[in-house]
C-alpha cells in the first residue's frame, strides 16, 4: 500500500507544481497584457482612495478636485469632482472607479497622486509625518479663453485651438459637444453606468476630445502648408513664379479640372493667390513647381504623418499622402488640403504658429508646474522645439502674405484694431447636396513689430454653403474673439 | 518525543510572529496604523494557538510536528486576509477558529485510539449520509447564494452539514476497506472479458459513495462532487492496489463529465466560462476575470497586506481568497501558500506511510488527500487551470463549518502520527527488555 501512497504524493506534488506554474504564468508573464486590459480598474481604484492633487487652470480655476464624500458609510473616503463641468472635460478626462481614467487624469496620474520619483524622494522626509505627498498640476489653458471658445462656437459641431507659438503652450482648447466627467466619475454605479452608456451612444462622440482626437479635410488652410514648402525648398518666392490667370487649373492624366470657387479667374503671384486663395494657382504650385518628393516632405516637416508629443492620451496623426508618386491629379488636388489629406485642429494651430514662430514649431503641451500641498514646486515645464519646417526667411516672408488675408482677403473678419494680425480660411467641401462644408479659419496675432503671441485654429463642421467666403464668415469671428480674450490676457497688443 | 515537540513549539513561537506581524502590517498597509486591538489579539493567538500545542504536547506527544505550524499559518494568514477585507467576517472567523482548536483539543482528548472509530462505521456512514440529506429538508436548507443549496440553518446557526459528511464518510470508507480489501482485490466477477471485484464486497461502498454523489449532484455542490469521486477511488487503489480502479472510476469520470456538460446547464455554465471568460466580463466571466486582475496586479511581491482588499471580487473572502492573497502578496506569497499545503501533503502521507495499522493508513491517506484536494481544486479553479467549483480553501477560507472541520482532520491525523510512534517506542523497549 505504500507504493501506492507514494505515487498519490508524486501525483499531488505535480498538481500543485501546474499551480505554480499557472500563477507565474498569470503574475509574471501575463501582468502586462492584464493590467492594460481596458476593463481593469485595479490601478484606478487604488488611487481612488488615496489622496490625489488638483488640476488647476492658468488663471487660477479649479478645474479638477478630491473632495471628502459626504456619504461617510461609502468605502471611499474621496470623490473626484469637476467644478467646470463640461468645460475643460475633454481636456481633463474623467477619473472613474469603473471606466478608468483618460485625459490629463491619465497623463499626470503618477503626478497628481504623488508617485513620481521626483516627489517620493522630496518627501523622504516626510515618511514619519501625515501629510499628503500629492502634486498639483497647473496647465497653461485660461478659463476665460474657455469660456469665449464655448460662447462663440455655441451649439455648433467644432474645435476651437489657441496656443502660444513661442512655447508650445496651450491656451485653449474647446470642441462641441464636450461633456461633464463628473457623471461618469461619479461612485454611484448606477449614475457612472448611465452616463458612460449615454455618452458612448451620443452623437458627435462628446467623450473624445475633437481638438486633437479627430482628423478633418482642412480645405484651403493647408495652402499654407504648400506655400511654405514651396518658399523654403526656393522653387517658390513672393514674385517667382507668376501663375496664369484661369478658371481652373488640368493636371496631366486627367481631363477633370479642379475649378476655382464659383468658377472664378485669379493667378499671379504668392501673396496674390494667398490672398484670394486660388485654388487652380495653388494646384499647379504642388502638382508641377513643387513635385511630390518635397512635397510629401515638406508636409512631413510641418507635422502630417507624424504623432504629436503633446502631454495628452493618444493623439490623432494629422495624414499627408506619401503614395502621390507620379500621380499628378492626387498631387494637386492634396495641395490644395482635398483628397487624403486630413489635420487635427491642433495641427492647423501649429501651421500658424510655426509661420509665426521664425518657422519654428514647439513641442504643445498643456503642464505648467507640478507643485506639492506646502506649494513649493516639485517640477516644471520647460519648453523644446519639436519641428523647424521653415528658415526664419522663408517663415517671415510666408507670416507677411497671411497677414495680406487678414488685411484684404479672404480673412479680414479675423483683423483686431491694434494688433498685427495673419490668417487663411479654408472651405472644405464635403461633395453634398445642398453642399456642406467643414469652415476652417487659423492665424494668429501679436503687437506690431513683434513676435506674435498667439496662434489660433477654429473649425466648424458641416456647415451649409461651399463658397470660400463661408469659411471666412462662419470661422472668423470665433478666431478673433479668442484672439482677443486671449492678448487681453497677455495684456493687449 | 519531547525532541518532536520542541521543534514544534519552536515552530508554533515563529509562525505566530509571523501571523502577529502580518495582522500588524497589514492594519498599517490599509488604515495607517497600529491596529487598536492589538493586546487582545496578541493574547488570543498565543492563547489559541499555544493552546493547540501544549494539548498536542500532553496527548499525543509522539506525534508530526510539522502538521500543526504549518496548519496555524494558513489559519493566520487567512484571518489577516479576511480581516482587511471585512471585519464583521474576520471576528466570526476569529469565533470559528477557537471553536476550532476546541474541537481539535476535544478529539485528541477523547480518540485515544483510531480503532475506537472503525467499530461505528456504518454509525459514521448513516450520519453521513443523513448530514447530507438536510439540507433538502424543507425549511431547513437554503441557498447562501452560490447556487448550491449546502446551509442549513437551525436557530441563529447556520452550517453545511456537508463538511461534516465528508469526514464521517471518509472513516466508512477507511474502515469498511481496511476490512474488506483482502475480498475486494481477489474476488472476481466477469462480464466477457472484463473483470471485476465481486460487488457484494463493494456493495455497502458503491451504496454510500452512490448517494453521496448523487446527493451533492442534485445540491449542485459540483467542487465537493469531484472531491468525493477522487476520495473514493483513490482510497480503493490504495487498499487494493489494483490500477484498473483507476482506470474504469477515470473513464466514467470522464463519461459522466462530458454528460453533465452537454446535459446540465450549470455545469455547461461553468465550462464555458472556464473556456472564454472573456465572453461575458461583465456577466459569468466577472469573477474569474477579476480574480485575474487581481492577482496581476499584485505581480511579484504584492501590493502589501491590507492595500489589496479586493471587494470588487464576488466571494472574495471565500471561495477566491487565494486571489487576494496572491494581490497583497503577490508571487512571493501565493506560491508560499501552495508549499505550505505540499507540507500538509507531505506530512500527512508520511504518516499514512508509517503506520503499520491497515485503518490508519487509508483513514490518514484518505485525509490528506481532502485536504490537498480540495485546496488544489479551489485554487485550480481560481487561476482557471481546471473549471471553477466553489468549495472552500482549507484553513484559509472564512467559514465555520470547514475551519472545525479541518482541524478534526488535523486532530485525527496527529492521533495516527502518535499512535505510531508509540508503537514504534514500545517495540524498542520490548527488544532491550528481551
Amino acid at each position: 500500500m505504500n507504493r501506492n501512497i507514494m505515487k498519490l504524493g508524486v501525483v499531488l506534488v505535480v498538481l500543485y507544481v501546474a499551480l505554480f506554474a499557472k500563477l507565474n504564468w498569470i503574475q509574471v508573464v501575463d501582468k502586462n497584457s492584464l493590467d492594460t486590459n481596458p476593463m481593469n480598474t485595479a490601478q484606478v481604484r487604488r488611487d481612488f482612495n488615496r489622496a490625489r492633487g488638483s488640476i488647476i487652470s492658468a488663471d487660477g480655476a479649479v478645474i479638477a478636485q478630491s473632495i471628502a464624500n459626504p456619504d461617510t458609510s461609502s468605502e471611499f473616503k474621496r470623490m473626484r469632482v469637476y467644478p467646470e463641468g463640461e468645460l475643460f472635460g475633454q481636456t481633463t478626462g474623467y477619473f472613474s472607479f469603473r471606466y478608468g481614467s483618460s485625459g490629463l487624469e491619465k497623463q499626470y496620474n503618477d503626478e497628481l497622486s504623488g508617485s513620481t520619483f521626483d516627489q517620493q524622494v522630496k518627501s523622504f522626509g516626510d515618511l514619519f509625518v501625515a501629510r499628503e505627498n500629492v502634486g498639483n498640476v497647473s496647465i497653461s489653458l485660461r478659463k476665460d479663453i474657455q469660456e469665449t471658445a464655448r460662447q462663440q462656437l455655441g451649439d455648433r459641431e467644432g474645435s476651437v485651438v489657441a496656443l502660444d507659438p513661442r512655447t508650445g503652450a496651450i491656451l485653449g482648447f474647446w470642441s462641441w459637444p464636450s461633456y461633464d466627467p463628473n457623471t461618469v466619475s461619479s461612485l454611484d454605479k448606477s449614475i457612472s453606468e448611465a452616463s458612460w452608456k449615454l455618452l458612448n451612444a451620443a452623437p458627435g462622440v462628446p467623450m473624445r476630445a475633437h481638438f486633437y482626437q479627430d482628423r478633418y479635410f482642412p480645405g484651403s488652410t493647408f495652402k499654407v502648408v504648400t506655400a511654405g514648402v514651396g518658399l523654403q525648398t526656393g522653387k517658390v518666392t513672393n514674385t517667382e513664379p507668376s501663375y496664369p490667370f484661369m478658371t481652373g487649373y488640368t493636371p496631366q492624366g486627367t481631363n477633370k479640372p479642379i475649378m476655382n470657387f464659383g468658377g472664378e479667374t485669379c493667378g499671379g503671384t504668392l501673396p496674390e493667390i494667398l490672398r484670394v486663395s486660388c485654388n487652380s494657382s495653388f494646384a499647379e504650385m504642388g502638382a508641377e513647381t513643387i513635385g511630390p518628393v518635397d512635397m510629401v516632405a515638406g508636409a512631413g516637416s510641418f507635422g502630417f504623418n507624424s504623432t504629436v508629443p503633446i502631454d495628452m492620451p493618444e493623439p490623432a496623426k494629422s495624414v499627408f499622402p506619401t503614395n502621390v508618386g507620379n500621380n499628378q491629379p492626387k498631387l494637386a488636388m492634396s495641395s490644395i488640403g482635398q483628397n487624403d489629406v486630413q489635420a487635427t485642429p491642433l495641427q492647423m494651430a501649429m501651421v500658424a504658429g510655426g509661420v509665426a514662430n521664425g518657422g519654428v514649431i514647439m513641442k504643445p503641451h498643456l503642464l505648467s508646474e507640478v507643485r506639492n500641498v506646502q506649494g513649493d514646486v516639485v517640477s516644471t515645464y520647460s519648453p523644446s522645439k519639436w519641428l523647424t519646417p521653415m528658415s526664419s526667411t522663408a517663415a517671415s516672408t510666408l507670416f507677411d502674405d497671411m497677414v495680406g488675408v487678414v488685411k484684404g482677403g479672404t480673412a479680414t473678419g479675423m483683423a483686431i484694431q491694434g494688433c498685427t494680425v495673419g490668417g487663411k480660411t479654408g472651405t472644405a467641401q464635403l461633395g453634398t447636396e445642398p453642399p456642406k462644408s467643414h469652415t476652417w479659419i487659423m492665424g494668429f496675432a501679436g503687437p506690431p513689430g513683434k513676435p506674435p503671441t498667439v496662434a489660433v485654429a477654429v473649425v466648424v463642421l458641416n456647415q451649409s454653403g461651399g463658397s470660400e467666403a463661408t469659411g471666412g464668415r462662419v470661422a472668423a469671428p470665433i478666431a478673433k474673439a479668442v484672439l482677443q480674450t486671449a492678448l487681453a490676457a497677455q495684456g493687449g497688443c | 518525543m519531547t525532541r518532536r515537540r520542541n521543534t514544534e513549539l519552536g515552530l508554533m513561537l515563529m509562525t505566530v510572529v509571523i501571523v502577529c506581524a502580518a495582522y500588524v502590517l497589514a492594519s498599517l498597509g490599509s488604515e495607517s496604523r497600529i491596529p487598536a486591538n492589538i493586546i487582545p489579539f496578541l493574547v488570543a493567538v498565543i492563547a489559541l494557538f499555544m493552546g493547540a500545542h501544549f494539548a498536542v504536547r500532553k496527548l499525543a506527544p509522539g506525534a508530526d510536528p510539522i502538521l500543526l505550524p504549518t496548519v496555524t499559518l494558513l489559519n493566520g494568514l487567512g484571518y489577516v486576509v479576511i480581516a482587511g477585507l471585512n471585519e464583521k467576517l474576520a471576528a466570526a472567523q476569529a469565533t470559528w477558529t477557537a471553536i476550532g482548536i476546541v474541537a481539535f483539543v476535544l478529539t485528541l482528548w477523547w480518540v485515544k485510539r483510531p480503532r475506537d472509530l472503525e467499530r461505528y462505521r456504518y454509525t459514521f456512514a448513516l450520519v453521513g449520509i443523513g448530514l447530507l440529506l438536510l439540507p433538502l429538508v424543507p425549511g431547513l436548507g437554503y441557498d447562501a447564494g452560490s447556487g448550491s443549496t449546502i446551509w442549513v440553518k437551525l436557530g441563529p446557526i447556520s452550517f453545511q452539514p456537508g463538511e461534516v459528511a465528508k469526514v464521517a464518510l471518509a472513516i466508512f470508507f477507511a474502515a469498511y476497506l481496511a476490512d474488506q480489501r483482502e475480498l475486494i482485490a481477489t474476488s472476481q466477477w466477469k462480464i466477457g472479458p472484463i473483470r471485476l471485484p465481486h460487488p457484494k464486497y463493494l456493495g455497502p461502498v458503491l451504496i454510500a459513495w452512490g448517494v453521496t454523489l448523487l446527493v451533492m449532484f442534485y445540491q449542485k455542490d459540483l467542487g465537493s462532487s469531484l472531491l468525493f469521486f477522487a476520495l473514493f477511488l483513490v482510497m480503493i487503489w490504495v487498499a487494493t492496489q489494483r490500477t484498473s480502479f483507476l482506470v474504469i472510476g477515470g473513464g466514467l469520470f470522464a463519461a459522466g463529465a462530458f454528460f453533465a456538460w452537454r446535459t446540465l446547464d450549470h455545469v455547461k455554465v461553468r465550462v464555458d466560462i472556464w473556456l472564454d471568460p472573456w465572453k461575458t466580463p461583465s456577466g459569468n466571466g466577472y469573477q474569474i476575470i477579476q480574480g485575474m486582475f487581481a492577482m496581476a496586479f499584485g505581480g511579484l511581491t504584492g501590493t502589501g497586506l491590507g492595500r489589496g482588499g479586493d471587494t470588487r471580487i464576488p466571494a472574495a473572502e471565500n471561495d477566491f481568497i487565494f486571489a487576494v492573497i496572491a494581490e497583497e502578496l503577490g508571487l512571493v506569497g501565493g506560491s508560499l501558500i501552495i508549499i505550505a499545503y505540499l507540507l500538509v501533503i507531505g506530512s500527512g502521507l508520511r504518516i499514512a506511510a508509517a503506520t503499520d495499522q491497515v485503518f490508519d493508513k487509508l483513514l490518514a491517506t484518505g485525509f490528506t488527500l481532502l485536504l490537498g484536494l480540495q485546496a488544489f481544486i479551489i485554487v485550480a479553479g481560481v487561476l482557471r487551470l481546471l473549471p471553477l467549483t466553489g468549495v472552500a480553501l482549507p484553513f484559509i477560507s472564512y467559514g465555520g463549518s470547514s475551519l472545525v472541520m479541518n482541524y478534526v482532520i488535523l486532530a485525527l491525523l496527529l492521533r495516527i502520527s502518535d499512535q505510531t510512534s508509540k508503537r514504534a517506542m514500545n517495540r524498542a523497549a520490548a527488544e532491550v527488555a528481551a
